[in-house]
């Protein structure tokens, strides 16, 4: 077990599971990993999980854990204890389980509400930018902000950009955005200040299906340029 | 038909427990900000404490019963009346067919509840029925009630209890309600805890914060002495949860009511404990709250003994709602 892995708590119901505050692909697997044993003991206890770039945080049912264990010293150290176990035991997800899921984009200047301020501050040009965007696959490290919005990485350093010193009111669903060296969609309309780049046909929310969002914590995405015309018809 | 809103209040929603299992795509839990309010409203019925109830905000709603039933009203004290008639708080209230429900001032809390004996024809939306407001999902049509919104009544015979033009009659069993005009909440160390500089803790821990008006229920923000954190460091997106208190950039705080986001990156220096969630869920623009520190140990076992009283008070008003229904039948 990795020495810097802290246990702490989040809220009384809560553990929150700690691999060091960075942003790092070798940490947000370990996170995922996990995330994925945990699902697959479906503990009747654990009512929530939530995997983050390097932390995770687990929330159970006071009520459920204390019922089964009456000595417990308290919940959060009986559930720690099992956790522990977890943490220990550092299964690794075969690259084959990865989903891997391509998403169309349409870099149009209509949706692409700031390519163009990109291309003038980065010094490249909107064609390189797309070229760039669409030239590797990024991992959904988390889902977190809306629902179903993926904070993806990392982009190339030649179009990253910090988010916009004020926020819009409105982005419009589907919006394909840059923060950094991260790269995310808006699942619905919503505030926000990511620099926004393009915007997919696809829905990534969508309230009448059983499951209402497209995108999963680990998920690999590729994205592909798409015309004006493609998207309309989509 | 049997429940209308003749007029809409500001913010009156469709709420439960929450909405668990989804916080890993980002879809919040959300549910009742007092949840031991809501519960004691389906309590006090004999319902099923995970019932749906109305969550209501002042200015209230009006809402008429179109048909005879039993409700029972919890949490702030917002003055309800039925035909110019007040009705207790925490005491099950037999309402007759045509009789309306208005609230006429807000006098203590910020959050009543209404629950009815009738369960409301609605459909769950990833097994609750809470409204999230952000997806426009769940609860009465994903929002919050407008005029002339209907909701059904299922699941319950109809009941003829009331004869007449009597408007209702007040059953005889009841909860004890508290007021609580100083608040103290009280606290668990979140992960960032150690960022504070010791004044910054000794601050926290025996300063006095304001409430200030731009709260709501994704978050309250607190007014009071700026607390800082030693060296400048930043957070990357991490896990949140209802009760957690982050450090805003500029100094003030901020506690995470019931719908915030899951993932936050501001410094969680502290997490109110779920037991004094309901007491800060009826705190109100402008009142006063400090903080003090618990255990784990003392903050499970306050949770866990309110939950024993739910469960109690809900026992006994199933035993005593059977006892009435056989008299009349």
């Amino acid at each position: 077990m990795n020495a810097e892995v802290s246990f702490s708590v989040i809220g009384d119901n809560g553990i929150l599971i700690d691999f060091g505050n960075t942003i790092d692909d070798a940490l947000n697997r370990r996170v995922f990993d996990l995330f994925k044993q945990i699902k697959q003991k479906k503990n009747s206890f654990i009512i929530d999980v939530i995997p983050a770039y390097s932390s995770i945080a687990i929330f159970y049912d006071l009520k459920n854990v204390r019922s089964k264990n009456a000595d417990a010293v308290s919940c959060f150290e009986n559930v720690k204890l099992q956790l522990q176990e977890l943490v220990k035991e550092e299964m690794s997800i075969t690259v084959s389980s990865i989903r891997k899921i391509k998403i169309p984009v349409c870099y149009a200047e209509k949706f692409a509400l700031d390519i163009k301020e990109i291309s003038v501050k980065k010094s490249i040009s909107i064609d390189e930018i797309i070229n760039i965007h669409t030239s590797k696959f990024y991992r959904v490290y988390m889902i977190g902000f809306l629902p179903g919005f993926p904070y993806m990485g990392e982009v190339d350093d030649k179009i990253a950009m910090p988010r916009k010193s004020l926020p819009r009111i409105t982005v419009p669903a589907g919006s394909v955005g840059i923060a950094g060296k991260q790269t995310g969609i808006y699942p619905i309309t919503s505030p926000g200040g990511w620099q926004i780049i393009g915007r997919t046909p696809f829905n990534l929310f969508d309230k009448e299906k059983d499951q209402p969002v497209l995108l999963y914590p680990g998920d690999e995405i590729e994205f592909y340029s798409i015309t004006e015309n493609e998207f309309t018809n989509y | 038909m049997s429940l209308q809103i003749i007029k809409a209040g500001i913010l009156d929603s469709i709420q439960d427990l929450g909405r668990y299992g989804f916080q890993h795509v980002g879809i919040n839990p959300g549910g009742a900000m007092d949840k031991y309010a809501a519960q004691s409203a389906n309590a006090l019925l004999g319902n099923d404490l995970t019932s749906p109830v109305i969550e209501i905000h002042f200015p209230s709603s009006e809402i008429l019963f179109k048909k005879q039933t039993i409700i029972c009203l919890t949490g702030a004290d917002f003055s309800a009346y039925i035909n110019n008639l007040p009705l207790p708080l925490a005491q099950p209230v037999v309402v007759n067919k045509k009789t309306l429900l208005k609230f006429k001032k807000k006098i203590s809390g910020a959050r009543c509840y209404l629950a009815v004996l009738h369960q409301p024809d609605l459909v769950k939306w990833l097994n609750s029925y809470s409204t999230n407001m952000l997806a426009c999902s769940g609860g009465f049509k994903g929002r919050a009630f407008k005029r002339n919104d209907t909701i059904n009544f299922m699941n319950h015979p109809e009941i003829h209890y009331l004869k007449g033009d009597q408007p209702f009659k007040i059953l005889s069993w009841k909860a004890t309600t508290s007021c609580n005009f100083f608040k103290t909440i009280r606290f668990l160390k979140g992960n960032e805890w150690d960022w504070l500089a010791k004044e910054s803790k000794e601050i926290f821990e025996s300063a006095r914060f304001k409430i200030t008006g731009n709260s709501n229920r994704m978050g309250y923000r607190l007014e009071g002495d700026k607390i800082d954190i030693k060296d400048q460091q930043q957070l990357i997106s991490s896990p949140v949860t209802f009760g957690t208190v982050q450090l805003l950039p500029e100094g003030q705080l901020i506690i995470l009511m019931a719908d915030h986001q899951t993932t936050g990156g501001y410094p969680r220096i502290a997490h109110v404990i779920s037991a004094d969630l309901p007491l800060l869920a009826q705190a109100d623009a402008g009142d006063i709250i400090n903080f003090k520190e618990v255990d784990q140990v003392l903050a499970e076992h306050l949770f866990l003994e309110q939950q024993r009283d739910l469960q109690q008070i809900q026992t006994a008003s199933k035993f005593k709602m059977e006892a009435l229904h056989a008299m009349r039948y």
